[in-house]
């Protein structure tokens, strides 16, 4: 990989945790939040981190920042050993937190980019065009004067974005970046990196909860989990590593005796006259409905796609099962 | 350099945010010159009942307190959030100092500035210049000069202190209240004479956290008093001195201390 733009090389990170085991007692010992974890990210790839809380997600992103050392193993991004130059690191990355922003509270939004201005030492007509094209593409033009706030939470995200790309950063990690955010401010923020990822080739990284996230901007996806890599490749692989399984939700007109449904969908709960179906994720909700509508007097339905735990989950079990035959 | 532009910008934020509530503002401005003002009402108050205070007169009393004051609270306009530091590390909101491409010490020092804390300054500077009139001195070029000296070397002094206390919050988060003992504390210890606390007490002071010598120990210089513990003719000039050793001290520790840093959860 000669464009490898971020590299991991067995990195490590583990916590030493002092736990109180009685009046001044404490136990020590080690958590690894990282153990080995080696990929490489080429210039240009936007690439989707998974995996259920407390996984290690986090602790990766942080190390790739340089805000942690790790404890063990190679690390570069752009060249760049992250926790040793830091500060010189921080000219080429962007990062954003979902949970935490760099705005400054009490100031109009457009105060916090003159700040960014000075502090990255953004050229003046660099700066210009990028605010330019940052407003225009994340819909900011109204709210450059309005103190962050009073911005919802949907414009503060974006907001936070734009100050995480003034200064053109080659990389751009994105921490939950569509938490909390309705439908409307999802797809803006959606549509806008893939925007900057295809027109601009910036890469990203971005951790999520929300497998729409990594469905509709990511092109491979690394799931994590205890620290490990358990799985990296495109989405659709991952959905047949883990076998995983979307929902059927009907309501029928009275209450019923479970639906009769073809192998291998079938129906997990009833409750009155609803009824919910597992089926296969690569499998077709049009033919299953058509089948279930045929024989049963339906009134709604609903299709729920799996989520991350659940596919995890089930490519544990699927692990677990092999290596016990 | 970088950090002291970095320190200018951020602090000019905070200075902006705080005029966004302009009449708060103009409260905790006079608050604070109110509060810190009562505290050397508090000394006159003393003296309108005794003579002097473990052999020192009200003048020289005053001109302690001013150094003490004076000197603390430009470290505390220039570094006094530090205190808030345990706080963003708990909430997560440190790691976003730390991808910014400007020293963390500048952004942690400039976080939260007030210019409410002038107050202090402002205050300490008026008791500073009546002390300076007011006291029996023969004052020789050499004790002239020897009063700002003290001042700036106070100030390093109490910076380090802020620093070296910050740099201890990082591995107990919730230990601001052990630096608020070093640098409030400090600095109210300071505001007595040396003579009437116990000789270990002073001892550490001189050795261990060397406050004896933001005023205790240069001001007896100026004011022909004996050292407080016995030391030789030109400590009274060893203040500066000690500041660097401090602040290196301090920066050293702060160093090591965001090596070690862990952050939050998530």
């Amino acid at each position: 990989m000669d464009d490898a733009f971020i590299e991991l090389d067995g990195v490590e990170k583990v916590f030493d945790v002092r736990k109180k085991t009685g009046f001044l007692k404490r136990e020590r010992h080690q958590v690894r939040a990282v153990d080995s974890i080696s990929f490489t990210v080429a210039r240009g790839e936007m690439v989707g981190y998974i995996g259920p809380n407390g996984a290690g997600k986090s602790t990766t992103i942080k190390m790739l920042t340089g805000i942690l050392t790790p404890s063990g193993g190679r690390l570069r991004v752009a060249g760049i050993d992250p926790s040793r130059e830091r500060t010189r690191l921080a000219h080429r990355i962007g990062v954003v937190f979902g949970q935490r922003t760099t705005l400054w509270w009490d100031l109009p939004l457009i105060d916090s980019y003159k700040l960014m201005h000075r502090m990255y030492r953004i050229p003046d007509a660099r700066y210009r065009e990028n605010l330019d094209r940052l407003t225009e593409l994340l819909d900011l033009g109204e709210l450059l004067d309005v103190p962050v706030r009073q911005l919802s939470l949907g414009q503060r995200m974006r907001g936070d974005i734009a100050a995480a790309l003034l200064h053109d950063p080659e990389v751009l990690y994105l921490d939950e970046p569509t938490i909390g955010l309705d439908v409307v401010s999802k797809t803006k923020v959606r549509d806008f990196l893939r925007q900057l990822n295809t027109e601009r080739s910036t890469t990203v990284l971005l951790t999520t909860h929300d497998l729409q996230d990594i469905e509709q901007l990511c092109s491979r996806v690394m799931v994590i989990d205890h620290g490990r890599l358990v799985y990296d490749g495109p989405l659709t692989g991952l959905h047949e590593a883990g076998e995983s399984e979307r929902t059927l939700v009907v309501d029928l007109e009275r209450e019923l005796p479970p639906i009769e449904a073809p192998p291998p969908a079938r129906v997990v709960r009833v409750e009155g006259p609803r009824q919910w179906l597992a089926f296969p994720a690569s499998a077709s909700a049009a033919e299953l409905v058509a089948r279930i509508a045929a024989r049963y007097p339906l009134v709604d339905l609903s299709v729920r796609e799996p989520d991350i735990e659940a596919v995890i989950a089930r490519m544990y079990e699927e692990r677990a099962g092999r290596a016990l035959s | 350099m970088e950090g002291l532009r970095a320190y200018g910008l951020i602090a000019g934020m905070w200075v902006r945010s705080g005029m966004t509530y302009r009449a708060s503002f103009v409260f905790t401005v006079f608050g604070n010159l109110l509060v810190t003002g009562l505290d050397f009402v508090g000394i006159l108050l003393m003296f309108s009942q005794v003579d002097s205070l473990g052999g020192w007169t009200l003048p020289e009393i005053a001109l302690l307190y001013a150094l003490s004051v004076t000197s603390f609270g430009i470290a505390d306009l220039l570094l006094g959030s530090m205190d808030v530091l345990g706080a963003r590390m708990r909430d997560g909101s440190f790691d976003i100092l730390l991808v910014r491409p400007v020293p963390v010490l500048a952004q942690v020092g400039a976080d939260r500035f007030a210019v409410r804390r002038l107050g202090r300054i402002t205050q300490g500077a008026v008791v500073l210049g009546w002390a300076l009139v007011a006291v029996d001195v023969d004052w020789s070029a050499v004790k002239v000069l020897l009063v700002p000296v003290m001042v700036v070397s106070g100030a390093a002094i109490f910076s380090a202190v802020f620093v070296a206390g910050a740099a201890f919050q990082i591995f107990a988060q919730d230990a601001a209240e052990v630096q608020n003992a070093f640098t409030y504390g400090g600095t109210t210890l300071l505001q007595y004479p040396p003579s009437v606390f116990g000789k270990d007490l002073v001892r550490g002071v001189t050795f261990m956290l060397p406050l004896a010598f933001v005023n205790w120990v240069p001001a007896a210089y100026v004011l022909d008093r004996p050292y407080p513990i016995g030391l030789p003719g030109w400590a009274a000039f060893a203040s500066p001195l000690v500041a660097v050793g401090c602040c290196a001290l301090a920066g050293l520790a702060w160093r090591t201390g965001l090596r070690s840093y862990r952050s939050t959860g998530s």
